[in-house]
């Protein structure tokens, strides 16, 4: 099949799928494809977040990954045309993203975390750690900064590997199919991997004896962002 | 059917998930109710995943928005249109000027009021400057966007230019 003829096919595919917003998201793609470059923005617009949380979830720095951000969306600007509909937009987008972020991260000198995950593989099991009480932590304490803060510092302690697949399924609802695809990998090892996101999460931010939070991550010492 | 602690913590993920078969979900459910370490666990998940879940875990920097339309506005590709309005602009703006020559030269003179266009201003060559490793722009010291970069350099402006950065979108707008 000729390129031209996979283009057209795929990108009937995506018209022909049972939903508003996929058909408005595809006459889109072919307005900006046929040079209505101003529509581009309300194309980008509903993953501005999965762009930017796909960029932090690699450089773990606001600055960076901002950068990246705009810089990966400006690239699906400007190479729009290679954009055939044989994967959804939002996949395309954050595999661009995921590229430029890898491309950064290695011209970048990381400071090196210590991590509880470092240790860690796919292949041995990761066992909980912590088992105190837990009680249910209310969604409004997320109002507060140094809690999302806080949240924030722990993810970004996980191995890459970890936190890639963690804030695609948990932050930003991918299915297990789409984390996949965006980042290269089977299904089986997104679903070990968000396991073992998850229980190292839990383990870091484990609840104190008291039944009040603490976190194994080095907050200041003595705070407890979650009181 | 009865199910270790191990299996409990094995599928905790697909449990919270619901992906796991109607069986192992009873037999979990059974477990878990008897053994205060599974449920501490699959509690603690459960935290873990409404906390880092909700919407405001995925805020986007203040004006991440407005920066991101400015830098699509100016790479916009040329179109013929834009050729066209650029044409049609560049003979009007002829025409503007002979009709203002010719104003000038027969008209009593007054105080100009034509509002000069936006024209950035030039960085001064010896201003001091921050930039980060990898990074593209230049900054100020206090610019936010160097908050947790760790290989920092302070250098002059006309070096960083020379180096191909450009002034910060956010802290040095004037020069833009």
């Amino acid at each position: 099949m000729s390129s031209q003829a996979r283009h057209i096919q795929g990108m009937t595919t995506l018209l022909q799928e049972n939903s508003a917003e996929t058909a408005r998201e595809a006459e889109l793609i072919l307005r900006v494809k046929s040079g209505d470059h101003d529509v581009f923005y309300q194309l980008i617009q509903p993953y501005e977040r999965r762009v930017f949380a796909t960029a932090m979830a690699i450089l773990r720095n606001e600055a960076d990954a901002e950068d990246v951000a705009q810089d990966s969306i400006l690239k699906a600007f400007r190479h729009i045309s290679q954009f055939r509909g044989e994967a959804k937009f939002s996949t395309w987008l954050l595999q661009i993203t995921i590229n430029e972020a890898r491309m950064r991260k290695r011209r970048m000198t990381i400071r090196v975390m210590e991590s509880i995950s470092e240790q860690a593989d796919d292949e041995r099991e990761y066992r909980p750690r912590e088992f105190a009480d837990w009680r249910e932590i209310p969604s409004e304490s997320l109002e507060r900064k140094e809690v999302r803060n806080a949240l924030i510092e722990a993810l970004n302690t996980l191995e890459e590997k970890y936190r890639s697949v963690f804030v695609m399924r948990d932050i930003q609802r991918l299915s297990t199919e789409e984390t996949a695809k965006v980042l290269d990998i089977t299904q089986a090892s997104v679903k070990t991997r968000l396991l073992r996101a998850r229980l190292m999460l839990r383990d870091l931010l484990s609840p104190g004896l008291n039944g009040q939070w603490t976190s194994k991550v080095a907050f200041a010492k003595g705070v407890k962002p979650w009181e | 059917m009865g199910v270790t602690c191990e299996t409990v913590w094995r599928e905790s993920s697909n449990y919270l998930d619901e992906t796991i078969s109607p069986e192992l979900r009873l037999a979990m459910d059974e477990h878990i109710q008897g053994c205060k370490q599974c449920a501490s666990v699959i509690d603690g998940l459960r935290n873990i995943v409404t906390l880092y879940g909700d919407e405001r875990m995925a805020e986007l920097p203040a004006g991440f928005s407005q920066r991101l339309q400015r830098r699509l506005e100016a790479n916009k590709p040329p179109t013929r249109r834009h050729f066209f309005g650029w044409a049609v602009a560049f003979a009007a703006s002829v025409v503007a000027v002979g009709s203002f020559e010719l104003l000038r030269h027969t008209a009593p003179k007054k105080p100009e009021a034509v509002a000069p266009p936006h024209t950035p201003k030039p960085v001064p060559p010896d201003m001091q400057v921050v930039v980060a490793e990898g990074g593209a722009h230049f900054h100020r010291a206090a610019c936010p966007l160097l908050n947790g970069h760790s290989n920092l350099r302070t250098i002059a402006a006309a070096e960083a230019i020379h180096e191909g950065l450009t002034p910060c979108p956010r802290c040095m707008t004037e020069y833009l």
